[in-house]
């Protein structure tokens, strides 16, 4: 005998849409973004509001610590059997993007102890702007700026500004502090993205995560149509 | 048979999960064990002959048609770090998803059903070559040289050591890879004929004891 695992059904192979009995899967949700703009935070409320209404799992992607696991687990926005983290060899980027098999191993262990689930939400330890999510982990991404990270990076576009399916620009209620001009924010983002959408949104107040919970339902509504 | 498929397998950007492993080189970097080229060469020459000539035995066997979840025991034998073992299965686990969306074969699926959280990843590896059509040799050779590129890309991280220098480190490396890949061709041929004590056991027990250790360090850059 091998000595210390269980048994349980075959693996899927990829990121194919269906389970193996044919059934949708879980809609995968990725969020990326710079360190600190509030991608942590956003998950938890995010579960706080869904959490009753939908079987969800969330996994991290930390730089070197499981810090976002940790803190999801200590505010119990979900059981702990619900969260992974998975660690990415000081390269969240390589994990989400180039060599995305530890993060669908999380996915599929998260179906197997608590599935069938209807979501799941991949975060990324932000390292820098240009990190995406790899199409085969998941089926749409939100990318999470904020305001006090300067309101010039809307402007400087990358390709999560660009062609995230959802933009949050966070932190709304420090724009006055930190002299961040919101409508300029806008009209760059406009300029970036074209017709994809952009949310503005400060966790701080009640139920600042709204923007985010309407794209997220309907995607979920598209998806399981 | 499709030499070609060696380079693909063989590349380190083969999206099999190795990229979050440093093969032992981060707690011999916080040791002080690893702090320069010459010491990574040495770490390296250590592993190449020790796990490297064991790993690159059984994915020979595997590569060569023998039993793989007889294989997969063995490896268990020769593992003897839970940690590690943890982590064998866990890289078999993910090469298998990425073996089986490159090269799919009915062995892969078998092995797949009949160890779905992962078999060893040497044997997975072995395996993996054998559905690209590749030789037990070229299995050997692609384990061998897993066993030392995966701690020279992590030292390059680690300690921000110079890639050139850490690359040169591989590149004086290959004769004995050359080496270590024919010995564990030989060893598997004997296998298939003596039975699986023929496979060598070498092991490095600083590397197990260090893995151990790692694995509850609350804060580090790689998985193993
Ligand atoms: N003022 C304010 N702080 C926020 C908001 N959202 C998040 N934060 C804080 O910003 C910090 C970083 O948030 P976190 O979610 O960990 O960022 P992450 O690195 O992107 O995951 C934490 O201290 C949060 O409490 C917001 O809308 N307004
Ligand atoms: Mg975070």
């Amino acid at each position: 005998m091998h000595l210390d695992h269980s048994h349980s059904g075959p693996a899927a192979v990829s990121a194919d849409a269906l389970r193996p009995d044919g059934r949708r899967r879980a809609l995968r949700i990725g969020l990326g973004g710079p360190v600190g703009s509030g991608k942590t935070a956003t998950v938890a409320a995010l579960c706080r509001t869904l959490r009753d209404r939908l079987s969800l799992a969330v996994v991290t992607n930390d730089i070197y610590t499981r810090e976002d696991a940790e803190f999801l687990l200590r505010h119990a926005v979900l059981p702990p059997e619900r969260i992974q983290a998975v660690e990415t060899g000081a390269c969240p980027h390589t994990a989400i993007r180039d060599d995305i098999s530890a993060n669908l191993e999380a996915v599929e262990d998260l179906e197997d102890a608590v599935g069938p689930l209807d979501l799941i939400l991949v975060e990324s330890g932000g390292d820098n702007l240009t990190a995406t999510f790899s199409k085969g982990l998941v089926d749409a991404q939100i990318f999470v700026i904020d305001v006090a990270g300067g309101d010039d990076i809307p402007r400087k576009g990358g390709p999560g500004v660009t062609t995230a399916d959802l933009l949050v620009i966070n932190k709304t209620d420090l724009a006055p502090y930190v002299g961040s001009d919101l409508g300029r924010m806008a009209r760059d983002a406009k300029e970036q993205r074209g017709e994809l959408p952009v949310a503005f949104t400060s966790l701080t107040g009640e139920d600042g995560v709204r923007p985010v919970t309407d794209w997220v339902l309907a995607r979920l509504a598209a998806w399981t149509a | 048979m499709n030499r070609a498929a060696l380079l693909v397998l063989a590349d380190g950007r083969f999206p099999a999960g190795g990229h979050a492993h440093s093969g032992g080189a981060e707690p011999a970097v916080r040791a002080g064990r690893i702090h320069d080229a010459r010491s990574l060469a040495a770490f390296c020459r250590g592993r190449l002959h020790t796990t490297g000539l064991t790993a690159a035995a059984l994915a020979a066997a595997a590569a060569g048609g023998l039993d793989p979840l007889e294989l997969d025991e063995a490896a268990d034998a020769r593992t003897p770090s839970p940690a590690l073992r943890a982590t064998a299965r866990k890289l078999g686990r993910q090469l298998m998803r990425a073996a089986r969306a490159t090269w799919p074969s009915g062995e892969l699926d078998a092995l797949a059903a009949a160890r779905p959280r992962g078999a060893h990843q040497p044997v997975v590896l072995g395996l993996t070559a054998r559905s690209a059509g590749l030789a037990p040799e070229d299995a050997a050779y692609c384990a061998g040289y897993e066993t030392v590129s995966g701690p020279a890309t992590a030292a390059v991280r680690l300690l921000s050591l110079d890639p050139f220098e850490a690359t040169a480190v591989l590149a004086r490396l290959a004769p004995e890879l050359d080496r270590v890949a024919g010995r564990a061709a030989e060893l598997a041929g004997r296998a298939a004929r003596e039975g699986l004590d023929a496979l060598p056991a070498a092991s490095a027990p600083l590397l197990d004891i260090t893995a151990e250790a790692h694995a509850g360090w609350p804060v580090r850059l790689f998985a193993s």
